[in-house]
């Protein structure tokens, strides 16, 4: 070797793979405004569809006109559900085993429920059309509390489930009833309160709210008659599973439908589901024979297409006078809105909610869920969520600290006591799952710690105690979480979304030169897989990162896949990738072996090459053994280096995470400021330490958004408040706290590469870790429990009921 | 097409003179991205609150949302476009952004660029509450901002230091 | 979000612009900042069939001093306040108050004459106009008349102001050298509106106060000008059962909405616990 032969470590470093925080390739485009939204699409003849929408939350419709509105120039067409009806498409099926009307067929059942769809040259001139279409209501009762759904004189909201007493899910008990979902054992349940010394028993809700990405959902639908061709391009985190819808519902065969997903302005689960506005745009496509362009604007956006939560928990607890959970027993009423447009794998209405027993060792739970419907926007996605872990984490990390309190109890201690042991992983809970891995007491320790927990609890107790000297009007909260997420759906035993498996896949082709394009079944909304893909490929076949050309969302160029939602894409996708590109040197060390003229069991992997064992003078790497792939390949081989492999992934992975939130709280105008907060994740191996810590800020301040005020809230007419920018609570720079973040490294045992998800875990531990916070502040003076959302006027409601204002 | 006739629109943008005839009615930020083609300002809220639309108007940071291009008549504009380097290569902002990962989903970054641009021209040195204050009617759903903070220090440090930055190169 | 049509109009003269209202009565608005008015337009609520943009009258731009008084023209926006340096020797309450309204693009915009006119009870510089004392010149047909702010505001988006008018400048008379000022705002995130808000000016002699003023914004359909309470402060210490009598006087003329920022009670007990802290602060500047 002379001088100017790199090392190890510098051609290690060359390759910028896994566990280096590589600079984000997207940024280049990002950065200049050059990304490629739906938005910025422009085609030859496009034209633009909008709605008209419901006024009224639940009403007849007797008259739709659009007379007055097709006489304005531009207006090419007004489409409603009777003119869908010729296409078989005024109803579509949703994820969750239910119908959803596409455009209202005689009836609506949510405020701006899509009434007709306007095509019109341009925005403008559809936006006037809007407000010619002459729609006649008849009002009816407004169903908006789902306590009350299920009363006998409830009104009707589905008569066209008139008659249905079954549902998707097994038997519906009242007409507005859509399923109810029972795991667990009852009887062990009942019997471990029975036994117990302590019981707690709380109503824990968790409000409505929404993804509300910054890009809304939009689309461009292009018919090609001549071809019968159907192009879409669309917000889809899911690009595979809208082409098999799409063909599905209109019958054009699947080969002759391409969607693309473009660049994403953010998802987070918005932009899983299948919308009116994309149907409407497909079938006003087929009939004038135009590409058709949908943007829904931000109050259609937050008022209709998908909702979030809207769970509320009835939850009990037993457990032992020393602090040992006994039993675990929840009962979930379920609000869906008008129709069950759910996000879930097929086979789970709630979703994975019975990870409810979260971090502890419960030795029986019993879970039971009734999803009812109420005149509210359809939805329930997974907002930056698996499907319901946020739900479920909440519910238990709110629980535990309500256990706490009634057993005297520090927070952090009972938690500690009742954690699944290191050494009991691969761990089966109650409610059937098996956590993969786990380290949950060395976390919390090292999060403890950091945050110097004993030290603020005797802070806070100071502080208490001039409070009640009247010497200060702030008090202090201290919310603990430590949650157990599950992600990455999933095992096709598990998981299928209208009946195809929850794989994922990834195909990479190095090319002569050594340089390689590769493409997979996800769909990145933010999330920076062009950067991270690279790195797992680069690292597993020693090519620089630099030289890999990641592409997504294409449905003709990239193999079949679920998409990107329920933090899937690392622990399917990521598998995919690993796997495929070992297929790869798989390939590569048979090749080398020829060409260095060895048997493949003498030589060893190194970096970026292979070496002859004993010898690593005798190497080739990567790069020549591309080209000798395409130039002189061994005798028998098929030339050519490229693979494909689809992942059916043997189990969940099971991230997990120490949150501790230091709030100060006036109690005089219920402000609540976050002082601290820290974030301890592990998510096992770590491939982008820059992009984890990204994603932990942005998911924190979700997080923040949503327990301290982001709500979508109906009032008790049935109008939906709110729904813009204004009300909805998206904070600033200047209202979002600093954030700490950490980590351990415990990796899945069952992973390629040992790495489990990272992106939704902030927003599953962090809602906790606020909600705790405002709850422990307030535990001194009395408190069990304040609901969610946490905005200053409820804290000082609290404040005030709690007898904190003299 | 109405009766209301259309009014000729002149501004410079990055750097171009351009005219069009439009409607009164015709936002700025349609009349950037549909009749100009500069599809790097975005429409996030439609109601002035995220800033997605953030373009540059005589040395003013506005909302090209919340605006008829009419308003904007005879006026100078700059959008994330006309951010890079004369040569082509990334502005110190833009840099920053990357340097700091300081966007995910890269739809307001355009906005927060823009945004950042004209703070940093009127306070060179700002401190972080300065910088959070500065940017807030710019929203992000991704990043929490932190390190979209981290990147606008990262561009004012290189922009007070040319000296430095020269030598380097 | 498409605002319908309109004809739009950009005179250079106040003259001009008069004439455009009167020729077109109630179908005409005049446009300032617009982040008022163009939002509405863009939900379809405003439909004005002819637009008076009156950003090209240089005329209706500036800020000066003459005999006690401090005019501000109607188009000077709320960034142009918080650069003034007049602004910020002789008047600093109307830079704290600029700098919590909005963000910084609205700001750049966003005029003071627009806030003040529009009528709409979320804004922050009607009520500081109250406490200030200030009045409102408004052009029309016949010439300028002038009305106190604290004549002006009838209901929500009802004003003194005829459909033919402008409001052309706002007057201020310039409080002492030495005076106290504070403008608390709550709100839930920049951008907001004050779930409740209170503006105070006072002058103190020694230790007791020689005049106060206070005004609240967003806690009644109008902004209110609390004279009960500003009287009561008036000639006192400051000492506590006065001030609670002076909140609780203020708190007495609340009648808020309850909407997303909370319900009337709580709207009602921040604007009395705004007003204290307003109360709290301009009195530490006025001793200092």
């Amino acid at each position: 070797m002379n001088d100017m032969t790199p090392t190890r470590e510098q051609r290690e470093a060359a390759l910028e793979g896994m566990g280096c925080k590589r600079k984000r390739v997207e940024d280049v485009r990002f950065t200049q405004g050059k990304g490629q939204y739906v938005d910025d699409l422009k085609l030859p003849g496009m034209v633009f569809g909008d709605f008209v929408r419901s006024p009224y939350p639940h009403a007849k419709i007797t008259k739709i006109d659009a007379t007055e509105a097709l006489k304005i120039p531009g207006v090419i067409a007004v489409l409603t559900a009777e003119d869908l009806k010729g296409v078989n498409l005024a109803w579509m099926p949703t994820l969750a085993g239910d119908v959803q009307m596409v455009l209202a067929d005689g009836k609506v059942l949510y405020q701006n429920q899509e009434v007709a769809f306007v095509v019109a040259e341009d925005r403008y001139i559809a936006d006037d059309a809007i407000q010619l279409v002459d729609v006649e209501y008849e009002e009816l009762p407004v169903l908006v509390d789902p306590f009350k759904s299920m009363d006998p004189d409830a009104p009707v909201l589905r008569p066209d489930l008139d008659g249905k007493t079954e549902g998707a899910h097994g038997p519906r008990k009242h007409h507005n009833h859509i399923f109810n979902w029972e795991v667990g054992d009852k009887d062990e349940t009942a019997k471990a309160f029975a036994e117990a010394d302590v019981t707690i028993n709380e109503m824990i809700s968790y409000h409505r709210t929404h993804p509300s990405p910054l890009e809304t959902c939009q689309c461009v639908a292009s018919m090609d008659k001549v071809k019968g061709e159907l192009t879409v391009w669309g917000t889809f985190q899911a690009p595979h599973v809208i082409r098999t819808v799409a063909s599905l519902l209109s019958t054009i065969p699947e080969h002759k439908i391409h969607v693309i997903a473009p660049d994403i302005g953010g998802g987070f689960g918005n932009k899983v589901g299948a919308y009116p506005g994309y149907i409407c745009s497909i079938v006003a496509s087929i009939v004038t024979g135009v590409p058709v362009k949908w943007v829904e604007d931000r109050m259609e956006n937050l008022s209709t297409t998908s909702f979030a939560r809207d769970y509320h928990m009835t939850t009990e607890i037993a457990a032992r006078n020393d602090g040992t959970v006994t039993g675990l027993k929840v009962h979930v009423l379920a609000d869906h809105g008008g129709f069950d447009a759910c996000a879930d794998p097929s086979k789970w209405p709630a979703g994975f909610f019975n990870i409810v027993t979260g971090s502890y060792d419960f030795p029986a739970a019993h879970l039971s869920v009734d999803g009812v419907y109420t005149n509210k926007a359809p939805g329930g996605v997974a907002y930056r969520c698996s499907f319901r872990v946020t739900e479920a984490a909440y519910c238990i990390e709110r629980a535990m600290d309500i256990l706490a309190q009634k057993l005297e109890m520090d927070p952090a201690d009972l938690r500690i006591k009742n954690f699944v042991k290191a050494d009991q992983f691969p761990y089966q809970s109650a409610l059937g799952w098996e956590y993969d891995s786990g380290d949950y007491h060395t976390a919390m320790q090292k999060a403890m710690d950091t945050i110097g927990y004993r030290e603020l609890r005797a802070e806070q107790k100071a502080k208490q105690e001039a409070f009640k000297r009247g010497e200060t009007r702030e008090i202090m909260g201290i919310g603990v979480s430590f949650f157990t997420e599950i992600v990455g759906a999933g095992p096709s035993k598990n998981c299928d979304i209208l009946g195809v498996a929850m794989f994922d896949s990834a195909e990479i082709r190095v090319h002569p030169t050594g340089s390689v394009i590769s493409r997979m079944g996800t769909k990145s909304q933010g999330q920076g897989h062009e950067t991270t893909w690279a790195q797992i490929i680069a690292t597993e076949i020693g090519i620089p990162a630099d030289d890999i050309m990641v592409e997504e969302g294409n449905t003709d160029t990239a193999p079949y896949g679920l998409g990107t939602y329920g933090s899937r894409s690392t622990p399917v996708a990521g598998a995919a990738i690993a796997l495929a590109a070992r297929k790869i040197r798989n390939k590569a060390q048979m090749i080398a072996a020829h060409m260095l003229e060895v048997s493949e069991y003498d030589l060893e992997w190194d970096v970026d090459g292979f070496q002859v064992k004993g010898n690593p003078e005798a190497r080739k790497s990567m790069k020549e053994i591309a080209w000798a792939a395409y130039h002189a390949p061994p005798p028998n081989m098929e030339p050519g280096l490229e693979a494909v492999s689809y992942y059916d992934p043997p189990n969940m992975t099971y991230p997990f995470g120490a949150y501790f939130c230091v709030m100060d709280i006036d109690v005089d105008t219920g402000v609540a400021t976050t002082r601290r907060f820290y974030a301890l994740d592990d998510c096992g191996t770590r491939i982008n330490p820059m992009i984890i810590e990204g994603q932990v800020h942005g998911g924190l301040t979700e997080a923040f958004a949503i327990a301290m005020g982001q709500e979508i809230r109906y009032d008790e007419t049935g109008n939906v408040l709110g729904a813009s920018f204004m009300d909805f609570f998206i904070p600033t720079a200047v209202e979002t706290p600093h954030w700490e973040t950490d980590h351990t490294v415990t990796p899945s045992p069952h992973h390629p590469i040992g790495a489990k998800g990272v992106g939704e875990s902030p927003n599953v531990g962090g809602v906790p870790a606020f909600s705790n916070a405002v709850n422990d502040a307030f535990q001194f003076l009395g408190n069990t429990h304040i609901q969610m959302p946490h905005d200053a006027w409820r804290i000082w409601q609290a404040a005030k009921d709690l007898g904190a204002h003299g | 097409m109405s009766d209301i006739e259309q009014i000729p629109v002149t501004v410079t943008v990055n750097g171009k003179k351009v005219q069009r005839f439009v409607e009164p009615r015709t936002l700025l930020i349609h009349f950037l991205r549909e009749e100009l083609n500069l599809t790097g300002p975005h429409i996030g809220c439609e109601t002035s609150h995220c800033g997605a639309c953030t373009v540059e108007m005589n040395g003013m940071s506005v909302k090209s949302c919340t605006m008829f291009a009419a308003q904007a008549n005879g006026a100078e504009l700059t959008t994330i476009e006309g951010m890079a380097n004369p040569d082509g290569t990334l502005s110190a902002l833009q840099e920053g952004f990357r340097q700091m990962h300081g966007l995910q989903c890269g739809f307001c970054t355009p906005g927060m660029i823009t945004r950042a641009h004209t703070l940093l021209k009127e306070n060179p040195n700002p401190t972080e509450e300065e910088i959070r204050m500065g940017i807030a009617g710019n929203l992000c759903r991704c990043t929490g901002y932190q390190n979209i903070v981290k990147a606008i220090q990262y561009a004012a440090e290189k922009l007070n230091q040319p000296e430095t930055q020269e030598a380097a190169e | 979000m498409i605002p319908g049509e309109f004809t739009y109009h950009r005179p250079s003269s106040v003259a001009e612009a008069v004439a455009i209202l009167v020729s077109h009565g109630d179908e005409a608005r005049p446009l300032s900042g617009g982040h008022s008015l163009i939002p509405m337009m863009k939900l379809r609520m405003a439909a004005p069939e002819h637009l008076v943009d009156l950003g090209g009258i240089a005329d209706l731009k500036g800020i000066s001093e003459d005999g006690g008084t401090i005019t501000i023209r109607a188009m000077t926006t709320q960034h142009e306040l918080i650069g003034s340096d007049l602004l910020a020797e002789k008047l600093p309450i109307i830079k704290e108050t600029s700098l919590l309204i909005a963000d910084p693009q609205i700001r750049y915009v966003g005029t003071l004459g627009g806030n003040v006119a529009n009528g709409d009870p979320g804004n922050d510089m009607p009520a500081l106009m109250q406490c200030l004392n200030a009045s409102y010149v408004l052009t029309g047909p016949d010439g300028d008349r002038e009305v106190a702010a604290r004549d002006f505001y009838e209901a929500a988006y009802f004003t003194a102001l005829a459909p033919e008018e402008i409001l052309t400048a706002v007057k201020i008379p310039t409080p002492p050298a030495g005076h106290g000022y504070a403008y608390e705002k709550l709100k839930r995130k920049v951008g907001d509106y004050a779930t409740a808000a209170a503006a105070v000016l006072l002058t103190m002699n020694g230790g007791s106060v020689a005049s106060a003023s206070v005004a609240l914004t967003n806690v009644a359909d109008t902004p209110l000008y609390a004279a009960d309470a500003s009287n009561i402060l008036t000639g006192s210490t400051l000492d506590d059962a006065t001030v609670a009598s002076a909140v609780a006087a203020a708190e007495a003329i609340t009648d808020p909405a309850s909407d997303g920022r909370g319900p009337a009670e709580y709207r009602t007990k921040m604007a009395g616990i705004m007003m204290q802290r307003a109360l709290a602060r301009a009195a530490d500047r006025a001793r200092s």
